[in-house]
């Protein structure tokens, strides 16, 4: 009695005053929330640069023009170009990685030796620097005397242009994101996969249920929440897809690479125009504000759905 | 049966192949001469030498135009700094921010954790160029620690997150059972909390440590040239003028080596992270 009276009374000691232990999370996130915080001073910076006339060239010229740089942008092919390239890559980088990194995570699905050890290698690429592996594609690819062609010519294609040639940059710059993040699909997929109950499958197997069908109707239903939080995570890097192209060919050949963020960056360094390359960005951002509001709240379930199933 | 396992041999020889081949040519090639790499067809019986390591880590490059000095070892001491740095101060300040947000329902706190998080989906030059102009101000471009602040951008919320999922999963009685022993809060954090959400901490610390590593476009907006990290340095090399191939591909070796290393070495951790990252948060 006498001692469990003490251990209270200890307890209430170290658990502190009222207002202390409100503030303790506060104090806690605090340094973090402001470390992070401080971005917000250079963002209201950029709204303000993209309602202005701000060429870097003529600062004596800067002055409100509100929503010019913005009207100027839906009026100019260049900016539709952009949209149209963007779209493009962020299509078929997710499409393609999606895809084969279901493939892939099927493939590597039982454990085995070569499975495992085959796992551990697919997370290179992933570790590799996008820009870098951007620079490792290029050595590869180039037309005199890249490894790329002399394969090609192998198998019979001769002067594949790669990143030099507008036809097939776009190709070049899909494949190299390919590269580097089909792992993060794979591995995702792969502890998914990993995860599932195996009673649907036995089942399915003891019935003789087809294995398109159980793929299908089974599988595929179940890797859903996977697929598709990994697809969002992966197009929000290629909207926004900068080291790529720009390591690749600075967004060339002509503006065949000009994604968002490689446009937004010479309109500021090459053209100086900081505010058309600030109206640039905030439609940029205002897309993928747009997408991450769907993504967390997808998140959120996921997040709920693991925690409730630990 | 023998089909199906032919085919599903040729499609793990074609994966391997594919994921594997870049990396293992571009190491053949930093141990060529340029006579190796122009030589039509390529082979893979060639001399090796590590001519093209040395003069890049001596920093003078003989080249077709005479010889150029580049500082490549700073660029790597640089990366290093950078995000050693940055996970450091990441952990500092995100690992008691995940705690409170995990252990405490406080006012706010959710909508902390999501301003913390959004900072991950803005496209990085809408913040980076505006600030290019306040750090040319107070001269911060020159220094590592503005570099290092603005990788906080990357970093903070990936260790924020990660830990968070961590200390969730442990089980609150542990730390409840210490409380009641008479310790305070401080103490359960940092001999209970701390110690079991270790594995996160970990794999957090190591995934952020690569994600900083490989940022390009941070520092190819603010740093200058003394403290650019790898990724920047290799670029400005590989668009120098009358290069050698076999120098470029040792430059890239030596950009990747780090990481890789690191990724082998803690080759679970990083997959947990990179899974609990994705899937839980």
């Amino acid at each position: 009695m006498v001692a469990n009276a003490s251990t209270a009374a200890r307890a209430n000691r170290g658990r502190g005053s009222v207002a202390y232990r409100r503030a303790i999370p506060y104090l806690l996130s605090l340094p973090a929330l402001l470390v992070t915080i401080g971005v917000l001073i250079p963002f209201v910076t950029a709204v303000v640069y993209s309602l202005q006339r701000y060429n870097l060239a003529f600062p004596q010229g800067r002055a409100y023009i509100w929503f010019d740089n913005y009207l100027q942008l839906a009026m100019s092919a260049d900016f539709w170009h952009t949209v149209a390239v963007t779209l493009i890559y962020t299509l078929a980088t997710v499409g393609v990685e999606m895809v084969l990194g279901l493939a892939v995570a099927l493939l590597l699905q039982k454990r085995t030796v070569i499975n495992d050890v085959m796992s551990v290698a697919l997370v290179l690429p992933l570790m590799v620097a996008p820009a870098i592996a951007s620079l490792m594609w290029k050595l590869m690819t180039n037309t005199q005397f890249g490894i790329m062609n002399y394969l090609l010519t192998v198998v019979g294609i001769q002067h594949f242009g790669w990143a030099t040639d507008p036809n097939t940059a776009m190709f070049t710059v899909v494949l190299v994101d390919v590269w580097v993040f089909t792992p993060f699909f794979s591995i995702l997929l792969l502890a998914g996969l990993r995860g599932l109950p195996s009673g649907p499958f036995e089942a399915a197997e003891l019935d003789g249920v087809p294995r398109s069908f159980v793929f299908f109707r089974v599988t595929l239903p179940m890797l859903m929440p996977y697929i598709l939080t990994a697809a969002l995570f992966r197009m929000f890097d290629s909207i926004q897809q900068f080291d790529i192209p720009y390591a690749m060919t600075q967004g060339g050949p002509g503006d065949a690479l000009m994604v968002f963020q490689v446009r937004a960056y010479l309109e500021a360094f090459t053209y100086t125009n900081l505010g058309k390359s600030a109206a640039i960005l905030m439609v940029l951002w205002a897309i993928t504000y747009f997408l991450s509001q769907v993504m967390i709240k997808r998140w959120l379930a996921m997040r709920e759905k693991a925690h409730g199933a630990a | 049966m023998s089909i199906r396992s032919l085919l599903r041999a040729l499609g793990l020889l074609a994966v391997g192949l594919f994921f594997l081949f870049p990396l293992f040519w571009v190491l053949m090639m930093s141990f060529m001469t340029n006579a190796d790499i122009l030589r039509s067809p390529p082979s893979l019986i060639f001399e090796p030498t590590v001519s093209n390591y040395t003069s890049l880590l001596s920093g003078s490059l003989a080249s077709q135009v005479g010889t150029l000095n580049v500082d490549y070892v700073q660029n790597l001491m640089n990366s290093f700094i950078l995000a050693a740095g940055s996970v450091v101060l990441s952990l500092l300040l995100a690992v008691p921010a995940a705690y409170a947000f995990a252990r405490f329902r406080f006012r706010g706190g959710e909508n902390m954790a999501f301003t913390i998080l959004s900072f991950k989906f803005a496209p990085p030059l809408l913040v980076l160029i505006p600030l290019l102009g306040y750090f040319r101000q107070i001269g911060l471009t020159d220094s590592y620690i503005g570099l290092i602040w603005v990788y906080q951008l990357i970093t903070l919320p990936l260790v924020l997150w990660i830990v968070r999922g961590y200390f969730e999963d442990i089980s609150e009685d542990v730390e409840y059972a210490y409380r009641l022993d008479g310790h305070s809060w401080w103490e359960t954090f940092t001999r209970i909390a701390l110690p079991l959400a270790r594995p996160g901490i970990a794999s957090a610390g190591l995934l952020a440590f690569i994600f900083a590593w490989n940022n390009f476009i941070f520092a190819l907006v603010l740093g200058s040239s003394r403290v650019q990290p790898v990724t920047v340095g290799a670029l400005n090399f590989v668009t120098a003028s009358g290069i050698q191939y076999g120098q470029i591909a040792a430059a890239l070796v030596l950009s990747i080596l780090p990481t890789l290393a690191v990724a082998l070495y803690a080759q679970r951790f990083l997959v947990q992270g990179l899974s609990l990252g994705a899937v839980k948060g």
